[in-house]
C-alpha cells in the first residue's frame, strides 16, 4: 500500500488510541488545529478533547505532566512541536524522566512517549531547524528513535508505547510528505537494530532520519560510477546498534557518517569512535563524515542548502575515501 | 507564650498526639542526621527541615493512604510523616542498599512506591509538573483522590510553578499545591527575589483558591490542608496554600548562614511547632510532662534503631551499578 510518512504516523497513532484506553495524545495544537504537521488531523473529532489534549504553550509543564500521567498509570504520547522548543522541556526529560527509575532504586517506570519534529530544509531559519538528536542520545535511561522510512513511521510507535521506559521519537519535518510503499515488514519494527537499506562492498554510509534519503541518493549516484556503497539507516540513536555498523565496515573497510547535527560533539563523532574502537585494523582509509556546517541554520535557501549535508557532499566524501584507499 | 499559642487544639486526642509524635520523631531524626554528617556517615547535601515539621506532618496526616506526595530535596520530614520506616530513610542517607532508594538517591531523593511518595526532587520546581500529571492520570481514570505537591517559595519564581498552576487550573486537576514559605531561597530572601512578595496574589492569578496558613502551628496546617484536599477531591480543581514557616538551621551543611539576623531566627524559634502544640495540649490538660518525655524517649529509641539498621546495612555490589536504568522485560 502506498502512503505518506504522515499517513503512516497517523495510522500508527490512531491504532494506538483505538487499542488502549490509557493512550492519549497531548501537545500544542494537536487537537482543534489538527496537528502542526497535520499528523493528528481529525483525531479531535474522533477521540474527543480528553484524549486529544490541546495544551497551553508550556513545554516544561506538559512534558512533565506526561511523566506524571505515565507514573499514574496512563500511556501518554506527548508531542513537542519542534526539537528547538523541546529545550524548554529538557529539564523534565533529562532531570526527571530519564533518571527516575534509577534514582528511585528501580521503584518506578515512566512509560512515556515523546514525539517531536526535527531538522531543516524548509527555510524556517535558526530557531525551527536544528537537530539535537545527539543531546538526547547522550542520556542514559531513555530510548531515542529516528524513523526514516514509511515502515518505521508506521511500525515504531507500538513498540515505543509498549516500552515501560521513556522513548523519544524524532520525526524529520521534511519526511512528512515522503511517499512510499508500506511493506509487511513494518510489523517487525524493533527498538534495537539499525538496518541495511542498500547493500554494497566498497564503502559504508551511515545515516539517520532525514539524511537517510540523501545517503541513498548519493549511493545511486556512486553506483553509476561503479562504486557500490552500503547504506545503513541507524533507526535507533540510543542504544546504538554497534554490531550492524561494525559488521558493514569490516566488509567495506571504509565509512562515511552523515549527520544533520553539527560536527563538534556530534552523533557522527560517537559512531566514528565506536568504529575505531572495534574495527580500527580493518579500515583501509580514515573515517569521514558529512555534518551540518557549524552555523545556525540560515533562512536564505542557498545558504540553508549550503549548511546541510547534501547528496553531492556525501558522494564527494565517499569518492575521496575510495581514492585514499 | 504568644496569644496564638493558646488557641484551642481542635483535634481528637489521638490525632493531636499523633501529630506531636511525628514532629518529635522528625526533629530527633534530623538532629541525629546532623551529628552523623559531622561523623561523615552521611555525605553529599543534607538539608534539614528542623523548624518546619508542622507543615509536612499537618498536611500529610490530612491525606488518604492512596494519595500521592511529591516533595522537594528537604523531604526527610515528608518521608517520615508518610510512614517510610526511619531505618529505610537513614540507610538511604548512608548510601546502603537497604535504603528506600537502594542508595541511588541519598538525602534529596527519597522514594517509596508503596506509600506513593514520588521523591525527593532536587530541581527546584521540578516536582510540580509531575504532580499535575499524576492528578491528570487520576482524573482520566475517574479516581477521586488528590495529589499533594510540596515546594518552597523559591520555586514560585520558577517557570515550572506558573506553567503548572495554569495547567492544573485550566484542566481542573485534583492537585493540592502546598507552598512551604520559609522566606529564604537558599540565601536569598523572599523580598529580594519576588516583585510580588505576596505569594497568594501570585497563585491567585491562576483562578484558584489561594490561602495563607500558619506553618508553625500544626493544628492550623492540618485544618488548612484538610480544606484544600476536600475542595480538590470534590472535583473543584486545584487549591494553593502558603504555609509560612522557618528553618532553624542553615540551608545545607555547607551554608555558613550569613544572610539572616540571629534575632530573626530566635524570634521564630519562640514560635516552634513542637513547643507550640505541647504547651497548648498541656494547658488543656491533655498532655503531661511525663507523657511528653515518654514520647520523646520513644522517638530517640526509633532513631537509635534506624542508625543501627543503617550501620548494619550492606553496600550495593558495584556490579549492579547500571541496574534499574531500564525496566527489565517481563518474564
Amino acid at each position: 500500500m502506498r502512503m505518506t510518512y504522515r499517513e503512516a504516523m497517523r495510522a500508527a497513532l490512531r491504532e494506538a488510541l483505538l487499542a488502549d484506553p490509557r493512550v492519549f495524545l497531548m501537545g500544542e495544537d494537536v487537537g482543534k488545529y489538527g496537528g502542526t504537521y497535520a499528523v493528528s488531523k481529525g483525531f479531535f473529532d474522533e477521540f474527543g478533547p480528553e484524549r486529544i489534549r490541546d495544551t497551553p504553550l508550556s513545554e516544561l509543564a506538559f512534558v512533565g505532566a506526561g511523566i506524571g500521567a505515565a507514573l499514574g498509570g496512563m500511556r501518554p504520547i506527548v508531542e513537542v512541536m519542534t526539537v528547538n522548543f523541546s529545550l524548554l522541556a529538557l529539564d523534565q526529560i533529562v532531570n526527571t524522566a530519564a533518571l527516575y527509575r534509577h534514582m528511585s532504586g528501580g521503584q518506578f517506570s515512566v512509560p512515556l512517549v515523546i514525539r517531536m519534529a526535527t531538522g531543516a530544509g524548509r527555510q524556517l531559519a535558526a530557531q525551527h531547524s536544528h537537530s539535537f538528536e545527539n543531546w538526547y542520545a547522550h542520556i542514559p535511561g531513555i530510548t531515542v528513535l529516528a524513523p526514516a522510512t514509511i515502515d518505521d513511521a508506521r511500525g515504531m510507535l507500538a513498540p515505543a508505547l509498549a516500552d515501560p521506559d521513556p522513548v523519544v521519537i524524532f520525526e524529520h519535518a521534511l519526511l512528512y510528505n515522503l511517499e512510499g510503499e508500506l511493506s509487511e515488514a513494518w510489523r517487525d519494527a524493533d527498538l534495537r537494530s539499525a538496518k541495511v537499506l542498500r547493500s554494497g562492498g566498497d564503502a559504508t554510509i551511515v545515516a539517520y532520519g532525514g539524511t537517510v534519503w540523501k545517503a541513498l541518493e548519493a549511493a545511486a549516484t556512486l553506483a553509476a560510477d561503479g562504486i557500490e556503497a552500503e547504506v545503513i539507516d541507524l533507526r535507533v540513536l540510543r542504544p546504538l546498534d554497534d554490531a550492524t555498523i561494525v559488521a558493514s565496515v569490516r566488509k567495506t573497510r571504509r565509512a562515511v557518517i552523515v549527520d544533520e547535527g553539527w560536527r563538534s560533539g556530534s552523533l557522527a563523532a560517537e559512531i566514528m569512535a565506536r568504529i575505531v574502537e572495534q574495527a580500527f585494523y580493518e579500515l583501509d582509509a580514515p573515517l569521514a563524515r558529512v555534518c551540518s556546517e557549524e552555523v545556525p541554520i540560515p533562512y536564505a535557501k542557498h545558504l540553508e542548502e549550503a549548511a546541510l549535508p547534501q547528496p553531492a557532499k556525501i558522494v564527494a566524501a565517499v569518492r575521496a575515501l575510495a581514492r585514499g584507499g | 507564650m504568644t496569644e496564638a499559642a493558646l488557641a484551642p487544639v481542635d483535634l481528637p486526642d489521638a490525632l493531636a498526639l499523633e501529630l506531636l509524635r511525628d514532629m518529635v520523631r522528625i526533629r530527633r531524626f534530623e538532629e541525629r542526621c546532623a551529628d552523623l554528617y559531622g561523623q561523615q556517615k552521611i555525605r553529599g547535601f543534607l538539608h534539614l527541615y528542623i523548624g518546619e515539621e508542622a507543615v509536612a506532618v499537618g498536611a500529610i496526616h490530612a491525606l488518604a493512604p492512596d494519595e500521592a506526595v511529591v516533595a522537594t530535596y528537604r523531604e526527610h520530614g515528608h518521608a517520615l510523616a508518610r510512614g517510610v520506616p526511619a531505618g529505610a530513610v537513614m540507610a538511604e542517607m548512608y548510601g546502603k542498599r537497604e535504603g528506600c532508594s537502594r542508595g541511588r538517591g541519598g538525602s534529596m531523593h527519597l522514594f517509596d512506591a508503596a506509600r506513593r511518595l514520588y521523591g525527593g526532587n532536587a530541581i527546584v520546581g521540578g516536582g510540580l509538573p509531575l504532580a499535575v500529571g499524576l492528578a491528570l492520570a487520576d482524573k482520566l481514570q475517574r479516581r477521586q483522590r488528590a495529589t499533594a505537591v510540596f515546594f518552597g517559595e523559591g520555586a514560585v519564581a520558577e517557570g515550572a510553578f506558573h506553567e503548572s498552576m495554569n495547567l492544573a487550573s485550566l484542566w481542573r486537576l485534583p492537585v493540592a499545591f502546598f507552598c512551604e514559605n520559609n522566606f529564604y531561597a537558599m540565601g536569598t530572601a523572599l523580598a529580594r527575589s519576588h516583585a510580588q512578595p505576596d505569594l497568594c496574589v501570585q497563585a491567585g492569578a491562576y483562578a484558584l483558591p489561594a490561602v495563607r496558613a500558619d506553618g508553625m502551628d500544626v493544628v492550623a496546617v492540618h485544618a488548612a490542608a484538610r480544606r484544600a484536599l476536600e475542595h480538590v477531591r470534590a472535583g473543584n480543581g486545584p487549591y494553593f496554600v502558603e504555609f509560612q514557616t522557618y528553618r532553624y538551621r542553615a540551608h545545607s551543611m555547607f551554608d555558613p548562614d550569613l544572610y539572616r539576623d540571629k534575632a530573626e531566627i530566635e524570634s521564630w524559634k519562640r514560635r516552634g511547632p513542637i513547643h507550640n502544640l505541647t504547651n497548648r495540649l498541656k494547658a488543656e490538660g491533655r498532655l503531661t510532662e511525663e507523657a511528653f518525655l515518654a514520647l520523646d524517649a520513644e522517638a530517640l529509641r526509633e532513631v537509635d534503631e534506624a542508625v543501627a539498621f543503617a550501620e548494619a546495612g550492606t553496600w550495593e555490589p558495584v556490579e549492579a551499578l547500571a541496574s534499574d536504568l531500564h525496566t527489565p522485560a517481563a518474564a
